[in-house]
């Protein structure tokens, strides 16, 4: 750097000043709420939340708990892998659990056996359509997740329309899809194969597999520098050359196959689809990628960042079941939590714009 | 003397009109800029400066006229494609993306690639940062860290990231449009180093700028524009003072003297 002398002016540029990766923060944010179960864990309950106190499992950590943590928010945190890409380019996308209960009606109606212990399968869908190899199900859902984000896309990149307006739209119609597919009734009874996508601990190593996949892909690609780029100055990334309405069409494309994908296993988790499937999904989602750091004015955040924000969310629900407190309070906190998270990114963007 | 008579034109335009309508923004401009000549365009507001400049830089197109790139004349349908053939523009609001570093910026829509692979291709940063460096060091810019993001940039320094784009790339000619409006003293100090770089090395530079004294210090030549015409072309030399060129842009007095500018 140094051979760099013309450098003029007053100019001074203090590097230590340089910000710490926003990761870090909400990672300790993850460990303070950790801490105030913990500590209302052993005043309260006299147990942990989080470690095996009572010596009832062999190991340092309650293992059934943590699993659970991590299996609840595995679902939910595959849209939230959609709904960072989506925020991060500046836009926002109200209709993945929508797409997921379209999609796990449609996707189940492909992945029905003929008969359940010599019985005929009182839920068939398309009679002769059943017994199907497990990869015909997962293309279909993907193929509505590609449609339902794909029109996603269209309608925001060359209607102009607000995102807001286009995906509330989606949101809307899906649900209606979902409905009118089977006229209301679930569909159930999934082959052995469908079902082992969503059993076990299986949606974690998803979520986790897919959330690696789209770490890398934000970072280390040309999609993903124009993800951001976009999100930080729209008309900027246009005069130079980036083919701005083309890559949103793309970003909300990903994220609907990201809402099918997270349909499909909750679908074979439950061995069943229902209308009703994935409500308010969307608003969780939003809500990790928040938490998680992704600034809702665009150009910031991190698959990293919401994978925290999914922790938070998980330690929260289960520190709540663990303290015996009513699912009404669980909401309450969740909207407090969210909104402050949003606060602090206000904050975070006023203080950089003080600084220039 | 520079000798403007040889091939070394790198941009004229012939007759270069736009009009809006009725309106006559732009009418019959004739222009040349030589290899290593940095010219400045003035004029009032509305006198057609920006207009002029919207043209060849494809932003509009033109109502007739030539525009003649190294002796070739040019069609561009768009800026992106006048950027590609070489003519990179600084705007006055930064075309910057704050979140992204300075490598990022200065590829920003042309980035570097590792391995093809359509929308999804693999990111080579190492070449962009030595290329940014290079870059920097050629415009003499001091960055103290170019993997910080811009916004926690001064005004200066991003002003100097934007010039940089036209190092890295190589481009034939490169056009200013008011690059000091919004900086400081320090910092309009700084982009102006800048342009002196550029002349060094025998860079072309079209300078809009209302500031007079900038004007004077770093430019060859000013072009004034008034009421859509170019109706002077002057040398800057010993003799020019600056309450002349402020005549012309007042339209107190008319260029007879250079008909053509070029």
């Amino acid at each position: 750097m140094s051979k760099l002398s013309h450098g003029i002016g007053g100019l001074t540029f203090d590097d230590k000043k340089k910000a710490r990766a926003p990761e870090w923060n909400i990672l300790f944010a993850l460990a303070l709420i950790i801490a105030i179960f913990e500590g209302l864990g052993a005043l309260l309950m006299g147990q942990s939340l989080l470690f095996d106190s009572a010596d009832r499992f062999d190991g340092i950590f309650n293992v059934a708990r943590l699993k659970i943590i991590i299996l609840q928010v595995s679902i939910i945190g595959i849209i939230a892998l959609g709904a960072t890409q989506v925020i991060i380019l500046g836009g926002i996308d109200l209709s993945p659990g929508s797409i997921v209960g379209a999609t796990a009606m449609v996707a189940m109606s492909f992945a029905q056996v003929a008969e359940i212990s010599g019985m005929a399968n009182p839920k068939l869908m398309f009679d002769g359509v059943s017994d199907l190899p497990v990869i015909v199900p997962i293309l279909v859902g993907i193929t509505c997740g590609v449609l339902a984000g794909g029109i996603n896309g269209v309608l925001i990149a060359y209607t102009k329309i607000p995102p807001f307006i286009a995906t509330l739209g989606m949101m809307v119609f899906a649900r209606g899809v979902a409905k009118w597919w089977s006229k209301g009734q679930p569909i159930s009874f999934p082959t052995d194969s469908y079902a082992a996508l969503g059993s076990g601990m299986t949606p974690v190593y998803i979520f986790i597999a897919l959330a690696v996949l789209f770490h890398f892909i934000l970072n280390y690609t040309v999609y993903g520098k124009h993800t951001y780029a976009i999100g930080s100055n729209e008309q900027a990334s246009r005069m130079s050359g980036i083919k701005v309405e083309q890559h949103k069409v793309l970003v909300y494309t990903i994220a609907g196959v990201l809402a099918a994908l997270a349909a499909i296993v909750l679908s074979s988790k439950n061995l069943t689809a229902q209308a009703g499937m994935g409500v308010m999904y969307e608003l969780d989602a939003i809500a990790m990628t928040v938490i998680g750091g992704v600034s809702l004015a665009g150009g910031r955040g991190s698959i990293l960042g919401t994978v925290l924000g999914a922790l938070i969310f998980g330690v929260i629900i289960s520190g709540f079941t663990f303290l015996r407190l009513d699912a009404y309070y669980q909401e309450m906190v969740k909207g407090v939590i969210i909104v402050g998270a949003v606060v602090l990114d206000q904050y975070r963007q006023k203080r950089n714009s003080a600084r220039m | 003397m520079l000798d403007y008579s040889t091939s070394d034109v790198v941009l004229e335009t012939r007759d270069l009109t736009k009009h809006y309508g009725g309106v006559h923004a732009l009418e019959g401009a004739n222009f040349k800029i030589h290899q290593g000549e940095h010219v400045a365009i003035m004029g009032d507001n509305g006198a057609g400066k920006s207009t002029f400049v919207r043209q060849i830089t494809a932003v509009e197109q033109r109502t007739r006229g030539d525009i003649i790139l190294h002796g070739e004349p040019t069609h561009f349908d768009g800026p992106i494609k006048a950027r590609e053939a070489g003519i990179e523009t600084v705007f006055q609001n930064l075309a910057l993306a704050d979140d992204l570093d300075v490598p990022s910026n200065l590829f920003l829509g042309r980035e570097k690639v590792k391995f093809k692979l359509g929308p999804f291709s693999i990111l080579d940063n190492k070449a962009m940062r030595d290329a940014t460096m290079a870059g920097l060091e050629k415009t003499g810019v001091k960055i103290p860290n170019i993997l910080n993001s811009i916004q926690n940039m001064s005004g200066g320094q991003r002003q100097c990231v934007a010039i940089a784009r036209t190092a890295a790339f190589h481009s034939k000619l490169t056009i200013m449009d008011e690059p000091t409006a919004a900086l400081g003293v320090q910092e309009t100090a700084q982009v102006e180093n800048i342009i002196r770089t550029l002349k060094e090395q025998n860079e072309p530079v079209i300078l809009i700028s209302h500031n007079m004294r900038q004007v004077f210090d770093l430019m060859d030549r000013i072009v004034v524009f008034r009421r859509g015409r170019i109706c002077a072309n002057i040398k800057v030399d010993e003799t020019l003072k600056p309450e002349d060129v402020v005549a012309y842009i007042t339209g107190a007095k008319t260029g007879a003297e250079y008909p053509e500018a070029g």
